[in-house]
């Protein structure tokens, strides 16, 4: 039940933070990826403000014995560069160039233009299911 | 408040909506002890792998996105978006899912909590996909791809 209020919580301050910032709008997003063109710098903004309030957090983690509403940490601990990683990260950044949506902002944008954010979406979950279906379920 | 230079960037919202993700991870970090990758939560409430919390909890963060979104519209009158056409949000959608699986995260895992985390694997992520996602901005406007 914690967990499950947590993450509404979680989940609705980053929608919230998505949508003020302007990470729902494609246009915005392919904005700042046009370096080359009419660049719009607003998404460094959120990265920006995102990454240093993360930031702060993060050195708070080694003064808590355990997270305040679950019993232990559960961090990423991997540190190799492979290059499925690499190769993956290549991939995710083209089907972002694309349509200018990421998987936060295109489940967000539900509420705003349903029709073409479930497109998105369910495509995203094929993809997801494909590479799940070609691994097996280890991965 | 503008940009000089950038009549079109909106910094101040741009910062208030980034120090509201950056407070939404934060909870999700310190609440719960994991990572707010929507990436990895979206794969564990459908049920392909992903993050390790509970899929109920999965549910929960992925249904408080909109819900977020749907907060900010109607306190502000509503929120200007312009999508691509079917097809190509299909395409695209089929991309970033094989991409943030393959590479273990994306913008949010990756962009915001890895990289103040100063992870190497996510900062190596992060430039990867801002620079092929430039590249594929710049390479469809070479070509006169106009998708919005």
């Amino acid at each position: 039940m914690r967990t499950a209020i947590i993450s509404l919580v979680s989940g609705t301050l980053f929608g919230a933070g998505l949508a003020l910032g302007g990470m729902t709008d494609p246009a915005r997003v392919r904005g700042f990826l046009d370096i080359f063109g009419d660049w719009d710098p607003t998404l460094a903004f959120v990265m920006g403000g995102a990454v240093i309030v993360m930031a702060i957090a993060w050195r708070i983690v080694p003064r808590l014995a355990e997270p305040i509403f679950a019993g232990e940490f559960h961090l990423p601990t991997k540190s190799d560069l492979t290059p499925r990683l690499i190769g993956g990260a290549a991939l995710f950044g083209i089907g972002w160039g694309i349509a200018g949506l990421c998987p936060g902002p295109g489940i967000a944008a539900l509420v705003i233009e349903p029709a073409s954010a479930a497109i998105f979406v369910v495509a995203m979950i094929a993809g997801m299911a494909l590479v799940r279906f070609a691994e097996g379920p280890s991965s | 408040m503008s940009l000089p230079g950038f009549p079109e960037a909106a910094p101040l919202a741009g910062l208030a909506g980034g120090i509201l993700i950056g407070l939404a991870a934060a909870v999700m970090l310190l609440g719960l002890g994991r990572i707010a990758g929507v990436s990895g939560l979206a794969a564990k409430a459908v049920g392909l792998g992903g993050s390790g919390i509970a899929r109920g909890g999965a549910w929960m963060f992925i249904i408080g996105l909109p819900l977020g979104a749907l907060i900010v519209m109607l306190a502000s009158g509503g929120i200007d978006a312009t999508f691509a056409s079917p097809v190509v949000l299909a395409i695209a959608g089929l991309v970033v899912g094989i991409g943030t699986r393959l590479g273990s995260g994306c913008t949010s895992g990756h962009g915001v909590c890895g990289v103040s985390r100063l992870s190497t694997r996510s900062i190596v992520a992060t430039v990867t996909f801002m620079a092929t996602g430039i590249a594929t901005v710049a390479i469809m406007n070479a070509f006169g791809l106009e998708v919005l």
